[in-house]
């Protein structure tokens, strides 16, 4: 697991980042 | 029961039904992505040649997926909008670009760890990619000539075009696996053929790629709602809304 870490984290982190950004500014257009 | 649904082509019928629709949506996609990713990551098993690494394609392959099926459904509102000059069609295509493109994006961004690993390159020009990498363009290119033009039905009409000359675009990502000799290898589900994966593997994958839906689903309506008051602002029902909040 551990030589993989960084591509498996790069990926399920960055995904979490997109989805986090997006909704957080949705909320701050609808307001 | 048709007039009923045609009643929520009315921004104003539709904005109230999109509002009690999201949190739904919202609490689907939470669980299923909850219920992907215990899948993704205790159940499923190593990968017998690509190790931990195939573990990405829980995100990748719904992502991709995501990316173009948005797109088609983006072009369709686009362009019932243009033939039918039906308002609310324009703003669905509208609100549904952006998570397209940030869906298109994570195809990409994800696919480049994955190939790093086990192909040894982030990144190739091979018909897949190139393909991917403009439908990202495609859906910045929509996001910012609609955004560009100030008049929202001569912006519809604008964007309509695009999306519609883009779609063209999306059976050359599809079958480019099949069409020209690329990196990326061939499909691994299909409708017509058995899954070449263990299905503990496809189950996880199905799961994420419902949540993908369901999460997609929220935002867009979630986005809509804004874009719909934006546009009507100096409609009366939107005055009434305002004073009563």
């Amino acid at each position: 697991m551990n030589d993989y870490a960084f591509f498996l984290w790069g990926s399920y982190g960055v995904a979490a980042l997109c989805i986090f950004l997006e909704i957080y500014f949705l909320n701050r257009k609808n307001k | 029961m048709t007039s009923d649904l045609f009643r929520f082509a009315a921004p104003q019928a539709f904005f109230p039904l999109a509002g009690k629709l999201i949190p739904w949506f919202a609490a689907l996609a939470g669980m299923l992505a909850l219920a992907g990713l215990y899948v993704a990551f205790f159940v499923a098993p190593t990968d017998a040649t690509q190790g931990e690494a195939y573990r990405i394609i829980f995100i990748h392959v719904p992502a991709a997926w995501m990316s173009m099926f948005i797109y088609l459904v983006m072009a369709g509102w686009a362009g019932f909008g243009l033939a039918m000059n039906t308002r609310l069609s324009g703003m669905m295509a509208s609100a549904l670009a952006p998570t397209g493109a940030m869906f298109t994006f994570l195809a990409l961004w994800t696919g480049a760890l994955w190939g790093k690993p086990t192909w040894g390159t982030y990144w190739a020009w091979d018909a897949r990619m190139t393909s991917e990498l403009i439908l990202l363009f495609l859906y910045l290119g929509f996001i910012a000539l609609k955004g560009a033009i100030q008049d929202p039905a001569r912006a519809d009409r604008a964007g309509a075009i695009l999306a519609l000359v883009g779609v063209v675009n999306i059976p050359i990502i599809y079958f480019s696996v099949q069409w020209w000799n690329t990196l990326h290898q061939g499909a691994s589900v299909s409708l017509t053929r058995a899954p070449s994966m263990a299905m503990t593997m496809l189950a996880g994958m199905l799961l994420m790629a419902l949540a993908a839906w369901m999460y997609s689903i929220a935002v867009t309506l979630a986005r809509l709602r804004g874009i719909i008051l934006e546009r009507e602002r100096d409609a009366e029902w939107v005055r009434l809304q305002r004073s009563a909040a």
